[in-house]
């Protein structure tokens, strides 16, 4: 919660920085609300949950980090959250300013849209690197568990890409603007639910980390109540000047599109709330709680991302207001062609994809949002260099450039595409074997040979490893060998042997990540032989100095070493896992692109309609 | 048809299909869903063949592992009565003593014992603020 009124308070600086001398109205408002809910934040850490309490003794040493969170995206990932959902906080405290104020034009809108979109993609970073985390982290293999906190994070974010697309109708063609303003408000008390969710332990979850005093709880309840219930007010008592200025003038546009697309994530997001909170309605119902599990997430998710996907590929080809089923067919038909070659191509070469028909679909609707946007940054080029008789490369660069949000937009198409591939191939194809093997012994997995070679162990000031060597055999040649180990930290509660095998324990997951497939390996090594031998040890030399510990400790993994017990072995082959990363890091450029500060003459342009201020361009 | 009456059709389309996605994510869920039970509420009354949602803490030396096999006994949060649980799986790297952890289980048919569905169990991630908690 300090994190939070801390990034609270800089991105609020911030968005008050960037608006200043604009929406005179509006702002007063809008601060209004964001130091308010600075404020319940500062309050709640200095009266409720003070994070400086010290404690009643001075320990020795502290405990450290626990050891699972030492990890490179460990460090980013809760940061990036906390941003997202703070940012989110700007673009909702604007619109309660909008509808106070009675000022319901695009002008508020355009003025936190960059915000709008930080927040989507601090969410989606933040998102990205807690899987990658999981992934490479914990001795799981998977990246994705439909965790209650997790849903938390992805609520705002689906919230916040509906109304991405939603606001672009607002700007161009002030339609949807309950609708908008909706959204916003909703991702805004989504941000503040997915903070309470990690912090409450109302839902079972592995990540709600503190037990909160009551008095917490019922702040937290009591902030998301006066939101929720101010934002339904205000939306209802502001219904007349939310209309819209125009109608949708056909079913083949890119408005209906757009719509199409909110309301495929608004079920996205339905579906994803019932099943988070399910725990608490079937209470509230039946009494019991009950909760759902991932099939039950995967199967209406699935299916809706198909939608999703198809509509991201046909979407971009329609034209504003109308477009007929011809001009739609005229410049889809290419895109499309190719899109069904490669399914049926992929069909014909790959026996797996023939086992699962919605993966076969969702790669082939990615293929034509691949070639949608192709075809389209190739028809942007074309007609520069028709133009302006500029070169390609120059053309490419001066297209983006003059339309920052259009073609970073198209980028990110294109990433999540890269991405949710990597999603269907991984969950429909991917093969977890789970055997218990001696030295020398071997399993087959997916064309993969994985050899127990030898026991590893290694023993250091910190922690105790003990692993595996592992030879991989790859379609019968040789493929090189990787290793995986399990550590046992310290309990540090005693100076004994068996206190070292005590503490926290860590997988070291041996990963041979490639292009089309990741090979995943985590060990569970038997320490019921060893285990033994420290106790022998303790229990004739009792306490030990740190260097007799040491020697124990040493002679215990020699003895694992010496007379090797089976250890269990999880392998994991996972199809285009690497894909998800990929197709993340380029969401993450063009997110970027589109989030670039305009150009002058685009800015000078974006200020003219709020009029007053137009002699301070170029301060 | 005139305007008015083809955005009501609209409507009336966008309403059932919205109402019928509705009916169908409450029934699954509902038939889907597993129960989530304390160890004392399981031991009180757990039907054979339906699975549960067991929360509790891991009781103090019970753990052993045999093969690939897991069996440990998951007690209340307050309180002492414990269920013993046979699991199969992964096994989170926080699981330990004392610590909180959710696993899906059914009751086996004989020996009242449970049955941890396979790679079910999650563990709690450690606080590390709870000892500064404990101590104001």
């Amino acid at each position: 919660m300090l994190l939070w009124a801390v990034l609270l308070s800089i991105w609020s600086t911030l968005a008050l920085r960037v608006v200043r001398g604009r929406l005179a109205e509006v702002v007063p408002v809008a601060t209004a609300v964001l130091f308010a809910l600075a404020a319940v934040f500062v309050g709640m850490t200095v009266f409720l949950a003070n994070p400086f309490v010290t404690l009643a003794q001075v320990p020795v040493e502290g405990t450290g980090l626990n050891p699972l969170l030492r990890h490179a995206s460990m460090m980013i990932h809760p940061p990036a959250l906390y941003s997202g959902y703070t940012l989110f906080s700007i673009p909702f405290a604007f619109a309660i300013g909008a509808l106070v104020t009675r000022r319901l034009g695009a002008d508020w809108l355009l003025a936190t849209r960059r915000f709008a979109l930080a927040a989507w993609l601090a969410l989606g970073i933040g998102i990205l690197l807690g899987a990658r985390w999981s992934y490479l982290e914990l001795g799981w293999g998977g990246y994705w568990a439909w965790d209650a906190v997790e849903n938390a994070a992805l609520l705002p974010w689906l919230l916040g890409t509906a109304y991405l697309h939603s606001a672009t109708i607002q700007e161009k063609r002030g339609m949807l603007k309950l609708w908008n303003v909706s959204l916003v408000l909703g991702a805004g008390v989504l941000s503040i639910l997915g903070t309470f969710l990690v912090r409450s332990g109302i839902l079972s979850s592995i990540h709600a980390f503190v037990e909160p005093g009551a008095t917490l709880r019922w702040t937290f309840v009591a902030l998301i109540v006066i939101e929720l219930v101010a934002s339904v007010w205000l939306v209802i008592s502001r219904r007349e000047q939310l209309k819209t200025e125009h109608r949708l003038d056909a079913i083949i546009s890119r408005e209906s599109f757009f719509l199409a697309q909110n309301l495929v994530l608004l079920a996205l997001a339905f579906v994803v709330m019932w099943g988070t909170f399910f725990p608490l309605i079937s209470e509230a119902v039946t009494g019991t709680k009950s909760s759902v599990g991932p099939p039950w997430f995967d199967q209406y998710v699935a299916p809706l991302a198909l939608v999703l996907v198809a509509l991201m590929g046909i979407g971009p080809l329609v034209a504003w207001r109308r477009s007929g089923l011809a001009e739609l067919g005229r410049s889809i038909a290419r895109p499309a062609g190719i899109a069904i070659a490669f399914g049926v191509l992929l069909y014909i070469l790959n026996a797996d994809v023939r086992t699962d028909l919605s993966a076969l679909l969702l790669f082939t609707l990615a293929a034509l949002v691949g070639c949608t946007v192709i075809q389209e940054f190739a028809r942007g080029v074309r007609a520069r260099r028709a133009m302006a008789a500029e070169p390609t490369a120059k053309a490419l660069a001066q297209l983006v450039r003059r339309n920052r949000r259009r073609y970073g937009g198209y980028v990110v198409h294109f990433g999540f595409a890269v991405l949710l591939c990597g999603i269907a191939a991984s969950s429909s194809f991917q093969r977890v074997t789970e055997v218990p093997l001696k030295v020398g012994q071997s399993i087959h997995t997916r064309g993969y040979t994985v050899t127990y070679k030898q026991p590893t162990a290694s023993v250091n000031a910190e922690r105790v490893s003990l692993g595996a060597e592992l030879l991989v055999t790859h379609n019968g040649k040789p493929d090189g060998t990787f290793d995986t180990s399990k550590s046992w930290y310290p309990a540090n509660q005693t100076p004994t042997v068996g206190d070292a095998f005590a503490g926290e324990t860590e997988t070291d997951v041996g990963l041979r990540a490639g292009p089309l497939r990741d090979l995943w390996a985590a060990v569970e090594p038997d320490t019921s032989t060893i285990l033994p031998i420290a106790e022998r040890l303790d229990k004739k030399f009792g306490d030990l100095t740190p260097i007799a510990r040491a020697v124990g400790i040493a002679a215990v993994a020699r003895a694992y070493l010496r007379n090797p017990p089976p250890a269990t072995f999880r392998i994991v082959v996972s199809p285009m896992v690497t894909w998800i990363w990929a197709g993340g890091i380029i969401v993450f450029f063009g997110a970027l692109i589109a989030i670039w500060p305009p150009g002058e003459p685009v800015r000078r342009r974006l200020r003219m309609p709020v009029g007053r201020k137009r002699k301070k361009v170029g301060s | 048809m005139d305007p008015s009456r083809k955005r009501t059709t609209r409507l009336v389309v966008a309403l059932v299909c919205a109402l019928g996605l509705a009916t169908v994510l409450i029934y699954t869920s509902f038939s889907a869903g597993s129960e989530a039970k304390t160890p004392t509420e399981l031991l009180a009354g757990a039907k054979i063949g339906r699975s549960y949602q067991l929360t509790g803490k891991v009781v103090d030396g019970s753990v052993v592992r045999e093969g690939g096999q897991l069996r440990f006994k998951v007690r209340d949060r307050v309180g002492t009565a414990s269920v013993p649980i046979i699991y199969t799986g992964q096994v989170p790297d926080p699981f330990r003593v004392g610590r909180e952890v959710i696993v899906t289980v059914r009751k086996a048919p004989a020996g009242g014992a449970f049955i941890g569905e396979k790679d079910s169990l999650q563990t709690k991630c450690p606080s590390k603020f709870r000892a500064a908690k404990a101590g104001s």
